[in-house]
């Protein structure tokens, strides 16, 4: 029930098309529905009859027709009261992302992206991607049957390199950061007539991350929680995790939210958490980290992302490195999730934060945990215990456990 | 002359050309020559003297803003690139 687009800046509306600038200001277009239609046949009892992927919302999505579905989506929400004791916590949740189908939260909105460039009819999608992206949109081209071209920086995590050639796409290493490669990519959208996800395509792709949302509010009956703490790289997955939220609103299934946003960034690379913390545009950094998926110095939905962080009264926090790989170990070793350098982000920060009594003890929290760790395994690779190793001989291993330290020191 | 390459929304200032030439020392000094032949022009990409928020400019692929924004030096064999802020990866 897809209205338009229309600019987030100037207002300006569009026709329903591959375009995502707005020709009077540059501002960003975004998709514009007909919320009194969709209340007339949305319900709670439709939604829960739905499929378990993120196509139950789809009254709330941009797609009229065909979907491509790697069935992505309706993810667990685990109570973690591990985690929460560590941190002194009395209710926190983690929405672990990182079991979907290309194992990020990116393919819910590849999903959507993919869908819409089949309405649109390209033959050819493409991205820029920091490598949770390229992932997907290898996937779902593979089972559109679509071209592809995707390009990442060169040297991105072997991991994320592995698991996008494996589609077989046409990956190409650009010898320089994130930004630069956005860059490129921008420029080759302006004389190729692809379908790039996150750039012509990118109302439509956007509105894949308000499930995120809508996830969270139904699997905690249908109410938000007091606080929620999101990884934020380019700002549109925080932002659009509000919009979701507010859209229920909209649409009579929830009464209110009562929601504070809280942006988790690197402090490497952390323009929306300084301009947050400095009440200051977002300013442009070069990203100097381990975490490289959230690594974008010039974050296009920044503004937006600062603006939700305001609206709802929320705060923004950034971990050092030693930090994140913190935070991946201590949600390993408490509630059994292994989550790539993103998650310690999230972890990182929560945990700075309760510490600082920013947030509260009381408060029920959820963590957005969006990628897997698998995916990142070598920024660990100096941070683990090495392996012990004995003959296949039980003796030797009774002597092991002889031994007055425990098996766990030993390690160390 | 630097060459200046423009974003889809730019082209209607360039008869339709993704990339035009254009002479001047400083990138203010380039944008206010096409300025002068395609009027409206600046406008589109400035306000109050700075580049705006959803505009971003590169001289050769580096991000001006990471440098002297519109004092940024231009050569004459310098590309320019005007590109909208789009990301997400």
């Amino acid at each position: 029930m897809i209205v338009g687009l229309k600019c987030r800046n100037c207002g300006k509306r569009y026709p329903e098309e591959p375009v995502s600038i707005c020709e009077d200001c540059f501002g960003p277009l975004e998709v514009e529905y007909d919320y009194e239609k969709i209340k007339e046949s949305l319900s709670i009892e439709k939604i829960e009859k739905g499929p378990n992927t993120l196509w139950r919302y789809k009254d709330l999505l941009p797609v009229k027709s065909k979907v491509v579905d790697l069935k992505a989506g309706f993810t667990p929400l685990h109570k973690a009261d591990n985690l929460a004791e560590e941190l002194g916590l009395k209710e926190l949740y983690i929405k672990n992302d990182s079991v979907n189908p290309t194992f990020s939260f990116k393919d819910r909105v590849v999903s959507v992206a993919v869908s819409k460039a089949l309405e649109f009819g390209f033959d050819t999608v493409g991205c820029a991607s920091t490598g949770n992206l390229a992932n997907s949109v290898a996937a779902h081209a593979a089972k559109a049957k679509l071209k592809c071209y995707i390009f990442i920086p060169a040297d991105l995590n072997l991991g994320k390199i592995i698991q996008t050639l494996v589609y077989g796409p046409n990956l190409i290493g650009v010898k320089g950061n994130y930004d630069e490669v956005n860059r490129l990519c921008t420029e080759i959208a302006g004389y190729y007539d692809w379908g790039f996800v996150n750039i012509n395509l990118r109302p439509y792709y956007a509105e894949g991350s308000k499930t995120l949302g809508y996830e969270v509010a139904e699997q905690l009956g249908w109410t938000t929680p007091d606080r929620i703490v999101v990884p934020v790289a380019s700002g549109s997955l925080l932002t659009k995790i509000w919009k979701g939220f507010n859209e229920l609103v909209e649409v009579d299934i929830i009464d209110e939210v009562k929601t504070r946003v809280t942006a988790a960034q690197a402090q490497g690379c952390s323009p929306v958490v300084t301009a947050f913390l400095t009440n200051s545009e977002v300013k442009p950094v070069r990203p100097n980290t381990i975490e490289k998926s959230l690594a974008i110095g010039n974050p296009a939905d920044g503004y937006y992302a600062v603006k939700v962080l305001k609206e709802s009264m929320g705060t923004a926090g950034a971990a050092s490195d030693e930090e994140i790989i913190d935070g991946i170990k201590l949600l390993a070793k408490t509630e059994g999730i292994f989550t790539e350098t993103a998650g310690g982000v999230v972890v990182g920060t929560l945990k700075k934060l309760v510490e600082n009594g920013e947030i509260d003890k009381d408060e029920r929290v959820v963590i957005y945990i969006t990628g897997n760790g698998l995916k990142t395994q070598d920024v660990l690779a100096d941070y683990l215990p090495s392996l012990i190793k004995i003959n296949p001989d039980l003796n030797e291993f009774n002597e092991l456990l002889k031994k007055k330290t425990t098996v766990k020191e030993v390690a160390i | 002359m630097a060459i200046v390459r423009l974003a889809t929304p730019l082209r209607k200032y360039s008869q339709g050309k993704p990339e035009i030439t254009a002479p001047g020392k400083t990138l203010k000094e380039v944008i206010m020559n096409i300025d002068s032949a395609s009027p409206g022009f600046a406008e589109k990409i400035l306000e109050n003297d700075e580049i705006k928020r959803f505009v971003n400019i590169y001289v050769n692929n580096e991000d001006v803003r990471l440098g002297d924004g519109l004092n940024t030096k231009v050569g004459e064999k310098d590309t320019i690139s005007i590109l909208p802020a789009v990301s997400g990866g």
